[in-house]
């Protein structure tokens, strides 16, 4: 995410001038629970337990707003977000998010949120202080992926079953581009320096580079891992390093993250970690990754720095998605 | 918790509707174009693909809970043609299906051939082994791509094979193999199996006696059902059934599964709870191997199985699901193609870097030595999803799906061209 990323960065230099990372207080990482209907909250520190907030039915999408106040849960088969306050740790909110919502994201303003609606075409454009819909946008058939720039001005939606990325202006809320990537394409992020989107393709097995600017797909990034059949790398959640230099892409039933070079596209590295890693996300100073693994219910912390697994603990049933406040 | 009230939402915009339309920006053209948004503009290409079926006299489920229905396949199909459209809008591909479907009681030849004087070469066809043979043998069907959506014997990828026949619905011996490998997974080796007397019970035998060889198991008995199958609903209800049942199953050596062969719905369902002895069925009847179930949902399943209902009123059968696989795959060679040209789409689903999404979690393709799909098989019971084949131990050099079916080295294919 690219609002990680600067999130990430601002933080970074918060806390500089605070007197170091060490002074820091413990943050919360909140990870979605597909089965258990769940957020397990864990202290950042420690990866202690520190609440289990029960939500909405199938809950997926996580996602935290730009002051961190609240975080933003989908709950597919109640149709609606579940909002918990990142003080309290309590549901304050449920806002309709129309049918069945699987991800979404917040604009760095702070004025909107919006949902992929997966079981119908259209992205759902929300106030964030209302809840009120703005409107919904007809994207591709099964949308899922959902990022939008630092700018706020830019959306990028992706659809499952027609394999496309939408790109939609927000202040119009019109599609400017539909741009074909290959199958199943399940997750969108903006490059931190917002001149490319990245698009993982979980059944084509690839990551498209589209340029904002031309709308093009730039390049195509492929996974091989010796010993594994093709057809396992499945990739799904990605993010960025608070830098830019890494992009880390969660393989799926491959079982690994990989590390590719921002620059020259190269795969740099793979990270084994649970079974059927999804989604990842970036701790806001950039030191960590965490992987939400499908499979055995448990998380992998990843140390950027030296690109290797410390540990994994324990969380719900079938963790999907995770959001991290500072 | 303090819940707001939901605000008002406005009707939903379906997707097939002209606003897609009104929004289109080719990806291509870039934010220049994007500037000058005009209204729906003339397709840039129309492909055009068939359906091509006979009303068959299926028979009656036996189970109330399944409805009689006549549009099975059919409505997937259409659903697939509506999802082409619908990326189609976006692109500015119009996609055309023509329908066929003629009596139980005609020929389907010539309706065929005005198919194929047409131009129509990606057919998808609902029609048993016989009918489907004669389609593709027609001397203008030689480069046509014929989807078999119906017939799952294994004749039709063995001996009867044809180079212009691609099969969609899984294989007799993927079935047998998929439950075959459930079974070795929980250990359960001994097999008693019931057919019935109809081509298709006894294909389906020969599938079970081969995964039985496969997985190490052993088949105790085999035993037919020679009964008549009668009306589903009858006066006298269940006592004669379940008087029937433990007779029909009594005196086999021991055995941990009943495998049930009976594709012609005459006995299956009643097998369940009444056999002799307490053990599970498997096979056409309780654990199935199937290519499609209303219980799943994995893998964007759910969002097919609603659609499918939402348009059709009912839930999405296998034979749907194959249709729909069909179509999908036609609108995805177009699409990546950029052409309607139905020898180009043909070659790009022939490639061997095809892969069709059909919410399994893989890619799938058509294998070269007998055009079966491969094609993960879901393992399900009659109200839920059990498991899914290949089962995780079962290697294969290539792809673990082609542990499910005839792999090549044992192939009796040999296509004519």
């Amino acid at each position: 995410m690219t609002i990680g990323a600067m999130r990430a960065s601002l933080v970074a230099a918060t806390m500089l001038t605070a007197g170091g990372v060490g002074t820091a207080e413990a943050g919360s990482i909140f990870v979605t629970n597909e089965k258990d209907n769940t957020v397990t909250v864990l202290d950042s520190q420690t990866l202690e337990i520190v609440k289990t907030i029960k939500t909405s039915r199938r809950p997926r999408g996580i996602i935290i707003s730009h002051d961190f106040k609240e975080v933003y849960v989908c709950a597919g088969d109640d149709d609606r977000l579940d909002v918990i306050d990142t003080e309290t740790l309590e549901i304050t909110r449920q806002l309709d998010s129309g049918p069945d919502p699987e991800l979404l994201d917040v604009d760095p303003k702070g004025e909107r949120i919006y949902i992929a609606n997966e079981d119908d075409a259209m992205v759902t454009v929300m106030a964030r202080d209302t809840g009120e819909v703005i409107t919904e946008v007809m994207v591709g058939v099964e949308p899922e992926g959902m990022a939008v720039s630092a700018d706020s001005k830019i959306t990028v939606a992706t659809s499952e079953s027609t394999s496309m990325a939408h790109f939609i202006d927000n202040e119009t809320l019109e599609v400017l581009a539909h741009v074909l990537v290959d199958t199943r394409p399940r997750h969108a992020e903006f490059h931190p320096d917002q001149k490319s989107v990245w698009v993982t393709s979980e059944i084509g097995g690839t990551v498209s580079v589209i340029d904002v600017a031309s709308h093009a797909v730039v390049q195509k990034i492929g996974f091989e891992v010796q010993g594994l059949r093709q057809e396992l790398i499945q990739p799904v959640g990605l993010r960025f390093s608070a830098d830019g230099k890494w992009a880390f892409v969660a393989l799926g039933p491959a079982n690994r993250v990989a590390v590719v070079d921002t620059a020259t596209y190269k795969v740099h590295d793979y990270i084994l970690v649970g079974q059927r890693p999804w989604h990842v996300e970036i701790a806001p100073d950039g030191g960590k990754l965490y992987v939400a693994n499908g499979l055995t219910n448990d998380m992998t912390v990843i140390d950027v720095a030296t690109l290797t697994a410390e540990k994994s603990v324990p969380v719900g049933r079938l963790p999907w998605g995770i959001a991290i406040k500072p | 918790m303090t819940a707001v009230s939901p605000p008002i939402r406005r009707p939903l915009l379906r997707w097939a509707s002209a606003a897609l339309a009104a929004v289109f920006v080719a990806a291509a053209c870039g934010p220049a174009a994007a500037q000058t948004k005009k209204p729906a503009k003339e397709p840039l290409l129309t492909a055009r693909f068939a359906y091509l079926g006979k009303a068959y006299e299926d028979p009656p489920p036996l189970s109330l809970l399944d409805p009689i229905v006549d549009d099975e396949g059919l409505s997937g199909a259409q659903l697939g043609l509506k999802e082409n459209q619908a990326t189609g809008m976006l692109l500015r591909h119009a996609y055309e299906m023509e329908e066929v479907v003629v009596p139980a009681d005609a020929d389907v030849l010539p309706e065929a051939r005005r198919l194929l004087a047409s131009g129509q070469r990606f057919i998808i066809a609902d029609l048993d082994a016989a009918d489907l043979l004669a389609v593709a043998d027609l001397a203008e069907a030689r480069d046509a791509m014929i989807l078999n959506i119906r017939d799952s014997d294994d004749r039709l990828r063995q001996a009867d094979c044809r180079a212009n026949v691609f099969h969609v619905v899984p294989s007799f011996a993927q079935r047998a193999d998929a439950l075959g490998q459930y079974l070795a997974w929980k250990r359960w080796y001994r097999w008693f199996v019931i057919a019935g007397e109809t081509p298709a019970d006894r294909a389906y035998v020969a599938a079970i006696e081969r995964a039985a060889t496969r997985f190490g198991a052993e088949i105790v008995e085999i035993r037919a059902y020679t009964f008549e199958a009668g009306s589903r609903r009858i006066e006298s209800g269940h006592q004669q059934i379940q008087t029937q049942m433990p007779q029909v199953t009594q005196g086999a050596p021991e055995h941990d599964v009943v495998f049930v062969a009976d594709a012609a719905e005459a006995f299956g369902e009643y097998l369940l709870y009444r056999t002799e002895r307490p053990r599970p069925v498997v096979g056409t009847h309780g654990l199935v191997g199937v290519a499609w179930h209303r219980a799943f949902e994995q893998f964007g399943g759910l969002s097919l199985q609603s659609s499918f209902e939402r348009h059709f009123k009912r839930w999405m059968r296998e034979r749907d699901y194959n249709a729909w696989l069909a179509a999908k795959m036609f609108g995805d060679a177009v699409t990546r193609g950029n052409s309607a040209d139905p020898q180009q789409a043909i070659a790009y689903i022939r490639a061997p870097a095809f892969k069709a999404p059909g919410h399994k979690g893989i890619g799938m393709s058509f294998r070269t030595w007998d055009h079966q799909l491969r094609q993960p098989i879901l393992v399900a019971g009659p109200r839920a999803l059990v498991s899914m084949s290949p089962q995780e131990g079962f290697l294969h050099e290539s792809s673990e799906l082609d542990t499910l079916g005839v792999d090549a080295p044992e192939t009796l294919c040999k296509f004519k061209n």
